[in-house]
Order: C-alpha cells, then sequence, then structure tokens
C-alpha cells in the first residue's frame, strides 16, 4: 500500500464526493424553483378562480378556459381503475408470499412478479389500445376507441407488483406471537389472517396503496397512446378523455413557442401533479414508519 | 372468525388458491399479450427493418434511427449517471453515515425516486434545454436521464457498499490506510460487481422511458443518425409511440416490430446483469 498522502488530498476527495450526494439536492431545488417560477407566471396571466372554479380545460382554443377538473378527473378515475385492479390483486398475491408460499416458491415468484413493474409503459400503451379496448368493445358496446377504462385496467396490472411487494412486507412485520395467539384461542389460518394478520398491517397496506396510487397519477404514455386527447369533466370511463401527463405529451409534440401561455400551462399542470404525487409519497412513509414502529 | 373444521380447511384451499390465482393471472396475461405482440409484426422484423429509416410508406419503415439514437443515449446517461452516482454512495456509506447532511440527501433521494417521470422532462425542458442552452440535443435528453437515474442507482449502490464486511476496512486501517486508500483499493474493487449489476438494471429501465424525452423534445420522426452531443435525436420508444399514434393499422405492424427490438434490447441487458450477479456470488471473498 502507497504511503499515506497529506490530509489536503483527502479532504479534496471528500469535497469531491460530497458534491455528487449535492446533486439530488440541487434536483429536488432545481424542479421546486422551476415550477415555482412558472406556475406564479402562469398566474399573472390567469386567475386562481378560473383555474379551480371552470370546468373547461382549452387553452389550444381561441376561447381559452383554464378549468383543471377536466384534467384532474381523467387523471383521478384512471388511477382509480387502476387501484381498483391492483389493490385486491396485489394484496392475494402478498398473503400467497408471506402466509402460504414456502421460502423457495416466494423467492422464485417475486422476481417474476417484479417483471410486470420492468415493462416498458409504452409497451403496456400498445397492449391497451390495440389487444384490451376490442376485447373490452365487446362486452361494452358503446365503448369508444379511447377510453379511461382499458389502460386503467392495464395501469392497474403494472402497479400489482407495487402493492404486492410493500403490502407483503407490512404483513411479514406482524410478530410471530399475535398470529400464535390468535391459533391459541382456537382460531384457523384465515380466521387469523382476516382478523389478526391483516388489521393489525392495515397501515403498511394502505401505504403501498398510496404509493400506488401515485404511481398511477404519475404514468404517462399508457393514457397518452390509449386514454384519448380530450380533456372532459366526466366520470363515465367509457369516452375519451385526458390526463395530466397525457395533456403535458400532447403539448410537448406539438411546437409550444417558449414563454406562450401553452408553454406555462404544462408547467402548471406539472406543478398540480408534483403536489399530488409529493404529498402521497409522504403520507406513505409515514405509514411505513408507523407500522415499523409498531411492529417491532 | 370459523373454528378449525373441515369446512374451513377447505375454503382455505379455494383462498389460497384465489391467492395463487392474483399472481399468475397478471403474469400469463403479459405472456399472452407478448405473443400476441410476435405475431403481429407480421413478418415486419426483417433486417432491413433495423437498418433503414423512418419513411412514409409503412412497409418501408425502419427503426435505426431510434435504435442508434437509444444507444447513444444510454451509454451517455450511464458515462455521467455511474460517477456521480457510485460517489454519491460512497460519501453516504464510508464518509458520513450519520452526519445532519447525509440525511438530508438521503430524504431528497428517497423524495426524488417517488416524483413521475415527466416531471424530470420538464427539468430538463427549463434547465437544459432552455437556460443552459443545450437545445433539444442527445446532451439535454442524456442529462435529463441522469437526473432520473440517479436515485436508483444510488439506492442499489449502496445495497452493494453494505455487503462488504466492516472487517475489511479496518483491517485496511489498521495496516495504516487512509480512508480514501481503503474505499479506493479495499471496498470498491470488491462492490464493483454488485454496483455494476445495479446501474445496468437501473439503465435498462432508461431505455423504456419515452414521456421525458418527448417533453425535452426529442423528435418523433427524423430520418439522420445523431451526429454530434447537439444533434437532435430520436429512441425506441418515441419512435413506437410515433407509429402507435397513427391510425393506419400497417403502422400498428411497425410498432409491433418495434416494441419486440425494444424488449430484446432490456432482455439482453438484464440477463448481462444477473450473470454478472451469480459470477459474483461465486468469486466471494468472505
Amino acid at each position: 500500500m502507497e504511503k499515506a498522502k497529506t490530509p489536503l488530498r483527502e479532504r479534496i476527495i471528500e469535497g469531491g464526493l460530497l458534491c455528487c450526494g449535492a446533486v439530488s439536492v440541487i434536483t429536488t431545488a432545481a424542479i421546486l424553483v422551476i415550477l415555482l417560477i412558472e406556475t406564479a407566471g402562469f398566474f399573472k396571466e390567469v386567475s386562481l378562480m378560473d383555474f379551480f372554479a371552470d370546468t373547461q380545460w382549452t387553452p389550444l382554443f381561441s376561447e381559452k378556459h383554464f378549468g383543471i377538473w377536466p384534467l384532474l378527473s381523467g387523471t383521478l378515475l384512471t388511477s382509480a381503475i387502476a387501484i381498483a385492479v391492483a389493490l385486491p390483486m396485489g394484496l392475494l398475491a402478498a398473503i400467497y408470499l408471506s402466509e402460504f408460499a414456502a421460502e423457495g416458491v416466494r423467492k422464485t415468484l417475486k422476481p417474476i412478479l417484479e417483471v410486470l413493474a420492468g415493462v416498458p409503459t409504452i409497451v403496456y400503451g400498445y397492449f391497451a389500445l390495440v389487444y384490451v379496448t376490442p376485447i373490452l368493445q365487446k362486452i361494452i358496446p358503446n365503448l369508444s376507441g379511447f377510453n379511461a377504462l382499458s389502460p386503467g385496467l392495464i395501469m392497474g396490472i403494472m402497479i400489482i407488483p407495487m402493492v404486492s411487494s410493500l403490502s407483503e412486507d407490512a404483513l411479514h412485520a406482524i410478530p410471530a406471537t399475535l398470529k400464535e395467539g390468535a391459533f391459541a384461542l382456537g382460531a384457523d389460518k384465515l380466521g387469523t389472517l382476516f382478523r389478526v394478520t391483516i388489521p393489525s398491517a392495515l397501515s403498511g397496506i394502505m401505504a403501498s396503496a398510496i404509493l400506488a396510487a401515485s404511481r398511477a397519477i404519475g404514468e404517462t404514455m399508457i393514457v397518452a397512446i390509449a386514454a384519448g386527447q380530450q380533456p372532459r369533466f366526466t366520470f363515465d370511463p367509457r369516452v375519451p378523455i385526458e390526463t395530466m401527463t397525457a395533456y403535458i405529451v400532447q403539448i410537448s409534440l406539438g411546437d409550444t413557442p417558449t414563454g406562450s401561455i401553452a408553454y406555462k400551462t404544462i408547467f402548471v399542470v406539472g406543478a398540480s401533479l408534483f403536489i399530488m404525487t409529493f404529498s402521497m409519497n409522504i403520507l406513505s412513509r409515514k405509514l411505513v414508519r408507523r407500522y415499523r414502529r409498531g411492529g417491532s | 372468525m370459523k373454528l378449525n373444521t373441515r369446512r374451513g380447511r377447505y375454503t382455505e384451499t379455494v383462498f389460497q388458491f384465489l391467492c395463487l390465482l392474483a399472481i399468475a393471472l397478471p403474469l400469463v396475461l403479459l405472456v399472452l399479450l407478448l405473443a400476441d405482440v410476435i405475431s403481429d409484426t407480421h413478418g415486419r422484423l426483417t433486417w432491413d427493418f433495423l437498418t433503414s429509416y423512418p419513411s412514409r410508406k409503412a412497409e418501408r419503415a425502419g427503426i435505426l434511427p431510434g435504435l442508434v439514437g437509444s444507444i447513444y443515449l444510454i451509454s451517455l446517461t450511464a458515462a455521467m449517471a455511474l460517477p456521480i452516482g457510485i460517489g454519491a454512495a460512497v460519501y453516504l456509506e464510508e464518509y458520513d453515515k450519520r452526519g445532519k447532511l447525509a440525511a438530508l440527501i438521503e430524504l431528497n433521494i428517497s423524495n426524488l425516486a417517488g416524483v413521475p417521470s415527466i416531471i424530470y422532462g420538464l427539468l430538463g425542458l427549463e434547465l437544459f434545454v432552455r437556460i443552459i442552452g443545450l437545445g433539444s440535443s442527445l446532451l439535454a435528453g442524456a442529462c435529463t436521464m441522469t437526473l432520473l437515474v440517479l436515485p436508483i442507482m444510488i439506492m442499489s449502490s449502496r445495497e452493494a457498499l453494505k455487503t462488504i464486511p466492516q472487517s475489511f476496512r479496518e483491517g485496511a486501517y489498521a495496516l495504516g490506510a487512509t480512508r480514501w486508500q481503503t474505499v479506493r483499493q479495499v471496498v470498491l474493487p470488491l462492490a464493483l460487481p454488485g454496483i455494476l449489476t445495479g446501474a445496468i438494471l437501473s439503465i435498462s429501465r432508461a431505455i423504456g422511458e419515452a414521456a421525458p424525452l418527448l417533453v425535452v423534445g426529442a423528435l418523433a420522426y427524423i430520418t439522420f443518425l445523431p451526429s454530434g452531443l447537439d444533434s437532435p435525436f430520436t429512441v425506441l420508444p418515441i419512435q413506437i409511440f410515433n407509429w402507435v399514434s397513427r391510425p393506419n393499422q400497417s403502422f400498428l405492424e411497425n410498432a409491433a416490430a418495434g416494441i419486440v427490438v425494444l424488449m430484446a434490447a432490456m432482455l439482453l441487458l438484464n440477463s448481462f446483469a444477473i450473470i454478472l450477479r451469480n459470477r459474483l456470488h461465486k468469486r466471494r471473498y468472505w
């Protein structure tokens, strides 16, 4: 080993490494500043009332309306459908992995299930548009070619691993003594599961659902391909809608001059998206911390 | 609820089957859909498809600019994200394990990991494309992707550093090594295969990303190869998106062929990472 160098060199290296770490702090700050500045610029031209009280979103038309509700309802609708698929499926998967599967089976199944989350979203978008929508149209006759239902369902499949992996952690964290107590009182496996294990793990399961919902809200390509580009204030899953993310894609595909009101709208929509996902992620983390503390 | 009766055990078996179904069903669906995609290519997936430029005629269109663009973009992203990611991980694991600064950095990393990718696109559009003035170039795209993959890369690198036993570091210190000498000559060489495995996995995720690059301004229709860092570019998923959005049925065949190329690229990278991980397990010194 070479002779120890002066501490100066050590300090320079430590400083360099610290700078690498600081990139993440700078990134967060940059996101906040950029969204804040552009949003402020937007609200100089559009009043808060128009943004929150109007039910039409038509920034590209000659008669402009800037009500966020159509984009918000589209986003909430597709995400709700996704959660309706992912929560029961993911929870059942988590129960199987943590309560029924042998260790070897669990170790093989878990990474295979993760594959669902690794498939590129553009591929899922193609599935939704080309396969799922035509099949659904046979069952629901007046389903339009672009709709919220099909991308919502596909998105639900994509986020199953997210629900199952966090829920499994939560189920796993329940102390064996609690379950043994239930068994000792004569409860069978299912009784213990539904009366003891799942209620004790509830905060962790909720955390997984919230995190999955946040992922669904931020998901872009699936809805951009299969949900349509018609901002519409509705909760009807059969008609074309537009989500917040799909709107940002739509504007990005066009020629939008920097500084124009259309340019500012994508940052306003982005800021709304950021606030929603950020607060959900924080809430989810708080819930996880609670079960970690309670479970140990 | 029910006591331990025969009926109870019957319900248990049914329930267990239901649980297994929840795992099997989506996976079977995925396999079926992927098989459908392959049959949907209708023989479009030829060598010509890989080496041709996009065209207004679906039968003549190829994916070359997307393929080359993806390779350039991913290499650039890896070249930037790897050193920064490893540096940050080394700082958090080896230098400042319980400090206030490290806690701040950690908080930011876990928050950034949950930010939707399209928000990174907005960041890249304003910061790299406009303020720094890179334009909608390959470099602006790679910088955006670097910020996007960094949180995952730092997390996986930290996991790899954690597997190195503390006694190795103590041994180096006992021989009079400084902290950096210990990191440079003992910890990093041992942790490198693990770090690279994680890095390849996060990079393979980045190959499938389209949303942030669309916002940064990657082109959907491009008939030349990127000539340098400042050149306009496209990537595989954006080319596929362009074909999917056309109403013409024969362009959907191109999209299917593009998806097969994209999935093959990801599969290739992932198996590379798995092979690397397996070799690492065989070669463990502890």
